[in-house]
């Protein structure tokens, strides 16, 4: 059971390893640590900070935009290509092939994150010649960015157990810009009256709330991150991302492959 | 045993924006294969033939109905490992070379590691793509794809083989080359169950055949049986340029053809028809009983008129 959703993980990944357009995301992702070294050096005394700021929102972006660009395209690409056919008239459960799907680009984001932070920490060093220890929280706001990318990949995995690729990507890439403010969308629904406060309290907990895993900000600023938010938000992105997943398996579980 | 019984497996489709008309793609289908058999599915296309597979395959829900394949259930895994399925006109991870596709299928049916590569190998050269291994699929032909198909569905030594218009995109050796593979399948006791609108491909390979028309059984049997002398007429070919007055009331048809003549005659009046031909001392060249072809005993079975006779299982 384990080994059939590693081999499809492994597969996926190779997929996506294989796609020049991930290149293509991962170079520009680097030209944008660059530049971050580049407006560095044109801002005098807070080089540190822009690079940070800079960097990491290169790879959050980059990665979301990887996330959402093969994600949609996880089942519905291979159901309109009928590759899913000889897969699942194998010894193959629906689900096993979902969270295969899951595993495997949450696996290519993962190592991509890598690669990108890599070229984050070069920049640093290139600015401020040496490492200081304020700077290991910049691995816990790559951690956060991570937990985006899991709960990206299982709505994007989501919507594309039931939807075309072109509204998976418009359905993954709104509910990314909402949950970017969520905050201030909980924040709407505390002031609003009668319905408006019940219709936006529920989008607010709906929407998955990416405001809370964005540290870029705070971190750029030295400012360390609290045990408890590293606590919550993992809680958080671990229970949110099953919930989309059991939502995928489910859709996906009733779903004729015609 | 049977390989494969399907009880009563019928398909509605909800279409329409907001799903409301029913469309039936398969009546309920009542059909057994043995096993060992080599069984051909016919229908013109869209008659329902793909939609038959799907549902066997789980890859689509019946709307009613059952089937069980080797005595499971259609979605039971251990099954799954017992069967194969070529789909039609097959499209593969085309980032991927044959050989690493088919590793990856044999990882998904439960190949051990030590049998993988040999398994590969193996296949590759069986359906000569031998030399193709370490080429990515983008790079290959229609022709080369189909191959590839098949290999898959052979790859774990299943016990029932599913092929969807396996001799789609194939040149005439390719297909010979299937023919010859689908023998050799039968000949190591496979059950091989396939859909085809190509009547000689089933004429030569197959031992049943069942006819689909508009999601609907119509009719099912011993290719034999189907094409045996139901017309109840023989052809009488002689030596002479013409027919001979006293044979003129006996024969139903007849053609000239250089220094031959070729004539239908009832089955009653043969014994009549001959001892004609030898009062007028023409030599008999043949007597041959008139069988039906699976092609003109298909096209009977397609007449709406007929369907109405029902099925003849």
């Amino acid at each position: 059971m384990s080994a059939r959703i590693a081999y499809i993980a492994t597969n996926t990944f190779r997929e996506a390893v294989r796609d020049r357009v991930l290149y293509n995301l991962i170079a520009f992702a680097l030209l944008m640590s660059g530049a971050a070294i580049l407006v560095g050096q044109i801002s005098i005394g807070i080089e540190q900070l822009v690079v940070v700021n800079l960097g990491l929102t290169a790879v959050s972006v980059f990665g979301v935009v990887i996330a959402i660009f093969i994600g949609i395209g996880l089942v519905s690409k291979e159901i309109e290509k009928r590759t899913l056919y000889t897969v699942l008239s194998r010894p193959v459960q629906r689900w096993e092939f979902i969270v295969g799907k899951f595993f495997g680009l949450a696996g290519t984001l993962v190592v991509n994150t890598l690669f990108m932070a890599v070229g984050v920490f070069a920049a640093l060093l290139y600015v401020s010649r040496s490492f200081q220890r304020a700077d290991g929280w910049i691995l816990v706001a790559l951690y956060f960015i991570i937990l985006q990318f899991l709960m990206m990949t299982a709505m994007a995995l989501l919507f594309s157990s039931f939807s075309s690729p072109l509204l998976s990507a418009v359905f993954t890439f709104s509910l990314f810009v909402i949950g970017s403010f969520a905050e201030d969308l909980r924040g709407f629904a505390a002031m609003a009256q009668g319905i408006s406060r019940w219709l936006a309290t529920g989008a607010a907990y709906l929407v998955p709330n990416f405001s809370s895993l964005n540290v870029i900000s705070s971190v750029a600023h030295q400012q360390p991150v609290s045990t408890q938010l590293i606590f919550s938000n993992s809680l958080y992105a671990l229970v949110y991302t099953g919930m989309a997943l059991c939502a995928a398996v489910l859709i996906f579980e009733r779903r004729n492959l015609k | 045993m049977a390989a494969i019984e399907i009880l009563g497996l019928e398909k509605t489709y909800r279409v329409g924006f907001w799903r409301t008309r029913a469309k039936c793609a398969l009546r309920p289908l009542h059909l057994n294969v043995e096993e060992g058999e080599i069984f051909g599915f016919l229908g013109p296309n869209g008659a329902g033939k793909t939609t038959t597979l799907k549902l066997l395959m789980g890859l689509v829900f019946p709307s009613g109905g059952t089937a069980r394949i080797l005595g499971m259930e259609i979605n039971d895994p251990r099954m799954k490992a017992q069967i194969g399925f070529l789909p039609e006109r097959p499209y593969f991870y085309d980032y991927l070379t044959a050989s690493e596709l088919l590793e990856y299928y044999a990882q998904l049916s439960g190949v051990t590691a030590p049998e993988r590569r040999r398994k590969v190998a193996e296949v590759l050269g069986r359906v000569g793509l031998q030399d193709a291994g370490g080429m990515q699929l983008r790079k290959f032909s229609k022709g080369m794809l189909q191959r590839v198909g098949i290999a898959q569905a052979i790859l774990h030594d299943p016990r029932v083989l599913f092929f969807d218009e396996p001799m789609s995109g194939l040149d005439p050796m390719g297909r010979r080359e299937v023919r010859d593979l689908m023998e050799e399948l039968k000949q190591q006791g496979k059950t091989v169950f396939f859909s085809t609108h190509i009547l000689s491909d089933a004429e030569s390979l197959c031992d049943r055949v069942a006819i689909i028309h508009l999601g609907e059984l119509r009719g099912v049997g011993a290719v034999e049986d189907l094409t045996s002398s139901v017309e109840g007429k023989v052809e009488i070919i002689w030596h002479g340029s013409s027919v001979p007055a006293s044979l003129k009331t006996l024969i139903t048809e007849y053609h000239l053809t250089g220094d031959t003549v070729r004539a239908l005659v009832r089955e009653a009046n043969q014994d009549a028809a001959i001892d004609a031909l030898r009062r007028e001392g023409l030599r008999i060249i043949s007597i041959v009983p008139v069988r039906t072809s699976l092609e003109e005993y298909f096209m009977r079975k397609l007449k709406p008129s007929e369907a109405a006779a029902g099925v003849s299982s």
